[in-house]
């Protein structure tokens, strides 16, 4: 019966099996295998090199790189202090008020990205509703805070905290409310409770969560594009220009591999640290 | 000794809203005691134990250990511990961490941690190679003595036990009950169970306190509990018995309407006249070859027979309600359901229940 019944799994893996192989593998070997070409081609029947790559560190590239993965970084480690407790008090203290909060937070998702950054911006922006309202009232102006650094973290966090509160309420609804007390019982204080108790227990969805946001915040353009007015430029910026204007496939295939190597590596750590069963909701 | 209480609770009230879970709760426990709180659920023993604990605030009333009042101290300040229903252990720490975890808090040296968490593994009768193994790769037995362990390694004045064996199958809590009991002995410390299990309370403890809807009915110990309870629902909580309505004249003698008495039975006088229950443990009732071999009797169709393993218990039907008597395997008799049988006992198995009080 076990057999069959294996037999029978892999066969109704199979539809699902194609449909990565040809969607989501072909594309990345063909990128792979572009990057690997003479500048500006757009075939792959020339003799490989490595140019792009070479381009990659000669031309500064790596900065918009070090860039996109530093924003990722800090926009990563604040979604996490900011989720907490919210995730905290959806798993553990609001009942119903969880719903509501989850589904007002899923129906920002209705709207495009794009169209919600520019809501910042008209938001934000000198005579915008902000700083327009208030030199109204007050007669005293004040800079606007877009085309900077710190507002492209901020639309990164805004943008993807969804993508760190789910995982993380998940993650900290498995944490045992006995095991919590019984910390707590044993002499711990609530700090102690917090990083030897909750924290290691919902250790799956603090990881989850955290690569999901860092993972797309490494690749997103339009929050540098749109509210930081690129004062700097991402490395996706980059890959997109690349693919566009400079007519230059291997370069922007180099640059992409670059970033799906840095971003793989360290998915593949990340979920090998964790029991994704676990916040699957499967049986261990 | 210290004459005062150990720990005392006095007038603790705790009430959710307008249900009262805890109303007035008076209770003194002496040092060193295995002190058993028994109810069904609902009556508020595990709402009276988080009190205990620090884990609830109570409404009014005041909690003093060792003269000291501990209400108002926050669980982690205070000098007790629980074994939790779920144990609670840490499933990310090992069997070792688990113990260590309370000396670890307190700072305690590595070596002096590992040694002590080496002699409570001894003392829990776990082997000291468990010390590195996970609590998934522990039995539901082993996970009850290493959260037992790190209870222990707490060090605290009072252990709590809220149902701890409630979830393990009859063989394994009846060997870890006699454990519990032996564990108390050697270390004599003070422990308060909570359970819904009389038979539990009655293996393990010294004193048993039995609540109802909120209330403590009785304080004593198990015999007394068992052979004097105070009210029916005592009497019937604990375990099978036979109760009659009766009236107790001022000189003791017995009148009822449904129970025949040999003349010149009496109780214990009681000084006045009293309407109430009269009590009996179905081990104590008799087959009546002849009618005056007992002092009371009465007699009425056999209902069933059922086997109890080391015991038969009879159910007969009588005028004064269902009879039911137990008698050892031994004593088993050839009857037939249906039979028209006589059965009896004496009034120093007796005891009356006041229900006026």
């Amino acid at each position: 019966m076990k057999s069959l019944d294996q037999k029978l799994g892999l066969f109704s893996a199979l539809p699902v099996v194609a449909l990565l192989g040809l969607a989501f593998l072909a594309p990345l070997v063909v990128v792979a295998l572009f990057s690997i070409m003479p500048a500006k081609v757009f075939s792959l029947a020339n003799t490989p090199d490595f140019s792009a790559y070479a381009v990659f560190v000669q031309q500064g590239y790596y900065k918009s790189l070090l860039w996109s993965l530093g924003m990722a970084l800090a926009s990563t480690a604040i979604l996490l202090v900011v989720c907490w407790p919210l995730a905290y008090a959806m798993a553990k203290v609001f009942k119903s008020f969880t719903l509501v909060l989850t589904i007002a937070i899923v129906m920002s998702l209705f709207v495009s990205e794009n169209i919600r950054l520019f809501g910042w911006v008209l938001t934000l922006m000198k005579g915008g509703l902000i700083e327009g309202h208030f030199r109204a009232l007050t007669g005293i102006g004040f800079d606007s805070p877009l085309y900077g650094v710190p507002i492209i973290v901020f639309g990164l966090v805004y943008v993807y905290l969804p993508f760190m509160l789910f995982p993380l309420a998940q993650g900290i609804a498995m944490v045992p409310d006995d095991t919590r007390q019984a910390a707590y019982d044993l002499g711990a204080s609530r700090w102690q409770v917090l990083w030897q108790i909750e924290i290691p227990l919902a250790a799956p969805g603090i990881v989850v969560g955290s690569l999901l946001s860092f993972v797309l915040a490494a690749g997103a353009l339009a929050e540098s594009k749109i509210l930081g007015g690129q004062a700097v430029i991402a490395i996706a910026d980059d890959i997109e220009t690349a693919f566009t204007f400079g007519q230059n496939w291997p370069l922007g295939s180099a640059l992409s591999m670059v970033l799906i190597v840095i971003i793989g590596t360290l998915a593949l750590f990340g979920i090998s640290k964790v029991d994704l069963d676990a916040i699957m909701g499967r049986k261990r | 000794m210290n004459s005062s209480p150990f720990l005392s609770l006095r007038g603790v009230v705790k009430s959710f809203g307008n249900f009262t879970a805890l109303d007035r709760i008076d209770l003194d426990i002496k040092e060193g005691e295995f002190f058993t709180i028994v109810g069904p659920s609902g009556s508020g023993k595990s709402t009276l134990i988080r009190l205990l604990v620090g884990m609830d605030d109570l409404t009014s009333g005041e909690i003093r250990l060792r003269d000291q009042r501990i209400d108002d101290t926050p669980a982690n300040k205070r000098p007790t511990c629980m074994v939790f229903q779920s144990l609670a252990l840490f499933p990310h720490m090992t069997v070792g961490q688990n113990i260590e975890f309370p000396l670890k808090l307190r700072k305690e040296v590595p070596d002096r941690r590992r040694a002590r968490a080496l002699e409570l593994l001894d003392l829990l009768r776990l082997p000291q190679s468990y010390y590195d193994k996970r609590i998934s790769q522990c039995s539901g037995g082993e996970r009850q003595r290493v959260a037992l362990a790190r209870a222990l390694a707490f060090d605290p004045e009072i252990l709590f036990f809220d149902e701890p064996l409630s979830a393990l199958d009859y063989r394994l809590r009846k060997t870890l009950e006699k454990e519990l009991k032996d564990l108390h002995a050697r270390t004599g410390k003070t422990f308060v169970y909570i359970t819904h299990s009389l038979e539990e309370a009655m293996v393990m403890s010294d004193r048993i306190a039995i609540m109802k809807r909120g209330k403590i009915e009785q304080i004593s110990v198990a015999d007394e509990i068992y052979g004097a309870p105070v009210s029916r629902f005592v009497a019937e909580f604990m375990g099978e018995v036979n109760l009659f309505d009766v009236t107790v004249a001022a000189d003791g003698s017995v009148s009822s309407d449904v129970l025949s008495s040999r003349s010149g039975v009496k109780l214990v006088p009681a000084g006045e006249e009293a309407r109430g229950l009269l009590m009996v443990r179905p081990e104590y009732v008799g087959f009546a070859d002849t009618a005056d071999a007992f002092d009371f009797t009465m007699s009425g169709p056999l209902h069933g027979e059922y086997a109890l393993g080391s015991r038969i218990q009879y159910e007969i039907e009588t005028p004064a309600g269902m009879v039911t008597v137990e008698k050892l395997r031994e004593d088993r008799r050839t009857v037939s359901e249906g039979e028209t049988m006589t059965v009896g006992f004496n009034v120093e198995n007796t005891h009356f229940i006041d229900e006026a009080s």
